[in-house]
């Protein structure tokens, strides 16, 4: 809802700044949604009196006027407008002037007469879209004074999303309310509207549907001018609240449904037959709308005819046949309330949503009719003239809303907000919200006011104490019972991921003691000093492991000794690193592979049927790695360790920090502990295995392009120079890079080895051409020649 | 012009020869292709007098059009007969599927991820500690004097410098009151070692400390959360009875029954006829040990339980025999695969 600052100043002081306001309605319930300049930017427009208006000699269509601006001499303006005339006063945009675009206004030469400024229409100082000549100001506008303050142009538009419980605050008065309630203010509006009726005109209303209509305020005005011109405060403050004005009589009804919520229709007298029946619709009616459309009726519908047949659906829109036009002299005015029961769905149904049905469907005060047909009878005598006849009001009591006085126990207040308020300052808010409030004991009998649809159990009258303090008045200290979020890295791998990716690889968790055979230990590790227990239970279980191996060997001997022939364990536990007096517990994930690469099973190429070696190993670790999204941050370089195959032993990395082990046992040892095969084994620091977050990259939507390359290196060359290599000279261009074979044998001299190399290309922005792919291959070939002494197999 | 129809019969009779899908396509190049017979004939039309082109090409053009059906037709039936022969074949479903076995985890590491599991859905972090540990920690701040007979209940690995192996998880109460503070939840799984080994006995085992200390921490809680963890972790209905008991960190200290998940309550070998199972150890948290851990015990109750992680897993899966699970025997392992 469209609600102009300035407006709302009629009705209540609002001790905020239009941003304040929308910020404390908005924690008030009554969201801003924008707050918008009146009017756009402009300056050096002032109040003008033309004093004449001479035809010009060279056009038919320019007037020549003497303006006067206030000080020193009349000025010499040009103007084209039709309504430029002796006595008028308007709006002139002076030498420097800047209208609205931008625009500067400039001494003039137009058809060889000078003009010193610009008299200006509606549009111009964005008043409204469409205007035919220049504003006309009333007669006693003070000529001189700024166009801007005169016309109260600095005013701010706030938008509220109006909840669909709170009906009451579709107007200004509403807001008001509010607006009193949260300052501690009080409503002052403008006085009460004496309209003394100067005819006996009456016209007969029955209520056949009281439930649908329980009151309906009408009055019969004849004499009204609607071809006249609405004044300009009033077409502002709809075109500030967003209506267009359309006539006198239509604009009056707008402007009272938007000042105190309640929609009300002025039919043309003149074509009413008879009398108006508020009844439900018949099986078979129709009716055609303001807006042209007909609609057909059901019984649900409660509609305002007259002996004709319908003339309105109450609460949605009048019908065509009774609408008020240019020639309306009479009228009928209704002001009536409809139940929300009534009006409830009923605009939807013919894709329909109007003002009207806004506000009825939320509820509209059941109390104030009298009060808007006296506001509008007000303002339509003054506006469009004419003589009012009196107000008749009918009314079907038993019909009427009532809204019961409810507890509110200061208690379950306390209770529910967890926090409590002195009593004062809870009745405060309340009275403040023109509730009646009655003090008892254990808290206060409260009975809503007429307007408010939205209270009926004590839980609304808490909210609204709540809501009107403020919800930032109740503080997190006071939760009674916390919920406590702990923070959740999302970096830590979980154990039962890291267990659960090697045990999808074959691999079984053994627990084995922590405490282990000296011996095995320091043939294993001669250079480690191990802590030694003082009081061990068996000699061979008396130093602390240094490492996970000697157990999961020994398990894997007692494994082998049970005639298991295929053996994969690991284990997660402490390994104990002895530093001079200290001792670090370091969190160690290890694992052992030993026996065929497979389980036994048919159908397996015969190549398959060895015992795994150093490579099997490597990928189930690769694949617990790819289970952490951390693919590319281990690495494996050569090294040695005393227990392991000089050969086949690798640290592992993570981003070049050594963190782990793997290798196959020294063959000394395999023959020494009577292995059956070779064990391969590995050992990580569980710190280390750490989840790398996905982060979404783009997807090319271009083919990708593959060529493939047997490169020929010493055996020196190791795949991981090699790909850096050609990582390097092949550009971020690569997507991809694969090894399919690695050979050695006939064709290759001795001492050098043939790697197969699958290169993967795309760009994400443009296909690949051969000569783009041919042209990075031959750099690729280039830097292999030239860096690792390649030769490419053809 | 004579010989085209000898050309295709030639070449009809050599499209019915074919016995693949790849002859058919050679077949096909050789008379259709770019240079094929067929294609050959309509460019040498070129050669002829203008007059005999249209007929002559219309000649051409329909044994094309022939040839062309016969190899459309020819391939409809190879295709056919290829799936037919694919549809011959049948296979033994019942031979075992290939590839690499699934491993599994430690049945004692099941039941403590469920154990942890359970606990961190009722609001207790998972906290951790050393395995070495000093004794200020392992009993002097839970209220074990020096030379106390209580120690003696812990048969303590020692080593020369005086450090020792924790007897049990409950140092990790003090680390954690020692660096968050009170209010606390906390749950510490871990191996826990004591000198110690027989048929129910292992020198190393595992164990489980639990810790809520706040403002209005009574015992009540302390019997509702046991009690309904015993009940999540069983998934059923159990009695559960506390008997007082003493330990020197907690006061009130009580022993944990629960009734015999194997016998209901009837008496049995594993409960020795009593019904009852004893399942843990627990009691509300002393204020000497609240003093150590820098707890104001003027402002804040808490209680502190101990369970064993072996016990649970073995009275959940049925497991007999404590010893098993430090073997790592896989027969034995292999069976909680499919846990």
């Amino acid at each position: 809802m469209k609600l102009p600052y300035s407006w709302l100043t009629d009705w209540v002081a609002v001790p905020w700044a239009a941003a304040e306001l929308g910020e404390r309605l908005t924690m008030a319930g009554l969201e801003l949604e924008s707050l918008e300049p009146a009017t756009p930017a402009f300056s050096g427009v002032v109040v003008a009196e033309i004093l004449s208006a001479e035809k010009h000699p060279q056009a038919d269509k320019l007037k020549v006027c003497r303006v006067s601006a206030g000080q020193g001499e009349p000025l010499q303006i040009v103007c084209g407008a039709p309504n430029a005339r002796a006595g008028l006063k308007s709006a002139l945009a002076t030498v420097g002037a800047r209208l609205p675009g931008d625009l500067d206004i400039k001494a003039a030469r137009l058809r060889g007469v000078e003009s010193f400024g610009m008299l200006c229409s509606e549009k111009e100082i964005g008043l409204s879209d469409g205007a035919s000549g220049i504003v006309e100001l009333p007669a006693d506008a003070p000529v001189g004074r700024p166009a801007r303050e005169y016309l109260q142009l600095d005013d701010m538009v706030l938008d509220l999303n109006i909840t669909p419980n709170r009906g009451d605050a579709m107007s200004v008065i509403g807001i008001a309310r509010e607006v009193a309630a949260l300052s501690g203010g009080t409503l002052t509006g403008p006085e009460r509207w004496p309209v003394a009726a100067t005819l006996a005109d009456t016209f007969p209303v029955s209520l056949d549907a009281p439930a649908g209509c329980p009151k309906f305020a009408g009055c019969v005005v004849r004499g009204v001018g609607n071809k006249g011109v609405v004044p300009l405060w009033m077409r502002e403050r709809l075109r500030r609240a967003g209506l267009r004005s359309i006539s006198p009589v239509v604009d009056v009804t707008n402007y009272v449904m938007l000042e105190l919520g309640q929609p009300m229709h002025a039919y043309d007298l003149a074509r009413l037959d008879g009398e108006i029946r508020v009844r439900a619709a018949r099986a078979g009616e129709t009716i055609t709308l303001l807006d042209g459309k007909t609609v057909d009726l059901q019984p649900d519908v409660l509609l305002i005819a007259d002996r004709s047949g319908p003339v309105g659906v109450a609460g949605v829109m009048g019908g065509q046949r009774t609408a008020v036009g240019a020639d309306t002299t009479d009228l009928f005015l209704e002001v009536a309330y409809f139940s929300p029961d009534a009006v409830m769905g009923r605009a939807l149904r013919w894709g329909l949503t109007t003002e009207a049905s806004q506000r009825f469907e939320r509820g509209v005060d059941p109390s104030q009719q009298e009060r808007a047909m006296a506001r509008a009878l007000a303002l339509m005598l003054s506006i469009a003239g004419g003589r009012a006849g009196p107000v008749t009001v009918s009314c079907s009591e038993q019909h009427m809303p009532v809204r019961p006085a409810m507890l509110l126990r200061r208690r379950q207040l306390t209770r529910l907000l967890g926090t409590g308020f002195e009593d004062a300052r809870v009745r405060a808010v309340l009275e403040g919200l023109q509730m009646r409030v009655e003090q008892l004991g254990e808290g206060w009998r409260v009975g809503p006011p007429p307007h408010r649809f939205d209270i009926a159990i004590e839980a609304d009258l808490i909210e609204e104490v709540a809501r009107i303090i403020g919800y930032e008045a109740i503080g997190e200290g006071d939760a009674t019972a916390v919920e406590h979020f702990r923070s959740l890295p999302e970096s830590l791998a979980s154990e039962q991921g890291l267990l659960e990716a090697l045990a999808m690889r074959g691999y079984q968790e053994a627990v084995t003691y922590a405490f282990v055979d000296p011996q095995l230990q320091s043939r294993l590790f001669p250079d480690s000093h191990a802590l030694s227990l003082a009081n061990p239970i068996a000699s061979d279980l008396s130093v602390m492991r240094v490492s996970l191996w000697p157990g999961l060997l020994k398990a894997t001997l007692d494994n082998q000794r049970r005639q298991q022939e295929r053996i994969r364990l690991i284990e997660h536990g402490i390994r104990f690193e002895h530093i001079g007096e200290g001792t670090r517990e370091l969190d160690t994930l290890s694992g052992v592979a030993c026996g065929p690469r497979v389980p036994e099973q048919w159908g397996l190429p015969r190549e398959m049927r060895v015992p795994a070696d150093f490579f099997d190993v490597k990928g189930d670790l690769e694949a617990l790695f790819a289970s952490l999204g951390a693919s590319n941050c281990f690495s494996f370089e050569p090294a040695a360790l005393s227990c392991l195959h000089p050969g086949r032993t690798a640290r592992i990395l993570r981003e070049g920090r050594p963190v782990g082990w793997l290798g196959e046992l020294h063959p000394s040892l395999v023959k020494e502990l009577d292995s059956v095969h070779t064990p391969v084994l590995f050992e990580l620091d569980v710190a280390a295995l750490t989840v790398v977050r996905p982060a979404y990259r783009e997807i090319s939507r271009l083919p990708q392009v593959r060529r493939d390359l047997a490169v020929v290196v010493d055996e020196s060359v190791s795949l991981s120079r090699l790909a850096e290599r050609v990582t390097l000279a092949a550009s971020s261009l690569l997507r991809d890079l694969r090894v399919f074979d690695v050979y050695r044998g006939p064709g290759i001299e001795a001492g050098r080895k043939s790697i197969a190399l699958g290169l993967i290309f795309q760009d994400i922005s443009r296909t690949l051409t051969d000569d783009d792919v041919a042209s990075l291959v031959a750099a690729v070939v280039a830097d292999l020649r030239a860096s690792l002494n390649a030769s490419i197999r053809e | 012009m004579q010989d085209l129809e000898s050309l295709v019969t030639h070449a009809l009779g050599e499209v019915a020869a074919c016995a693949t899908l790849a002859q058919l396509d050679e077949a096909r190049v050789r008379w259709l292709g770019k240079k094929g017979a067929l294609t050959e004939q309509l460019k040498s039309l070129g050669a002829l007098p203008a007059a005999e082109r249209p007929a002559a090409g219309q000649r051409i053009n329909e044994v094309k059009e022939r040839l062309q059906a016969a190899i459309e037709a020819r391939r409809a039936g190879l295709t056919r007969a290829e799936i037919e022969r694919e549809l011959a074949g049948r296979i033994d479903v019942t031979l075992p599927g290939r590839g690499e076995r699934r491993g599994g985890l430690h049945p004692v590491t099941q039941a403590r991820l469920r154990i942890e599991t359970l606990f961190r859905r009722a609001g207790f972090d998972v906290a951790t500690g050393p395995e070495i540990e000093d004794d200020f920690h392992n009993f002097e701040a839970l209220n074990f004097p020096p030379n106390h007979p209580a120690r003696a209940m812990h048969d303590t690995f020692y080593f020369p410098d005086g450090r020792l192996l924790r007897t049990h998880t409950s140092p990790v109460q003090i680390r954690a009151m020692l660096s968050q503070g009170a209010p606390i939840a906390v749950v510490a799984p871990g191996r826990v070692y004591r000198c110690d080994s027989d048929m129910t006995h292992s020198p190393m085992f595992h164990q489980l400390e639990g810790l809520k200390v706040g403002e209005s921490v009574s015992f009540a809680n302390m019997k509702a959360v046991l009690h309904g963890f015993l009940q999540a972790f069983f998934e059923r209905d159990l009695a559960m009875r506390l008997r007082p008991s003493y330990f020197p960190f907690t006061e009130p200290s009580a022993e944990v029954d629960m009734s015999c998940v194997f016998c209901e309550g009837k008496g049995c070998r594993t409960c020795k006829h009593t019904g009852w199972l004893e399942i843990a150890g627990c009691g509300m948290v002393h204020p000497n040990v609240l003093m150590a851990s820098g707890v104001d015990a003027e402002r804040y109750t808490g209680y502190a339980f101990g369970m064993g992680i072996d016990r649970l897993a073995m009275l959940r899966y049925g497991v007999n025999d404590l010893r098993l699970f430090f073997e790592s025997d896989l027969r034995f392992l292999e069976q909680f695969r499919t846990l």
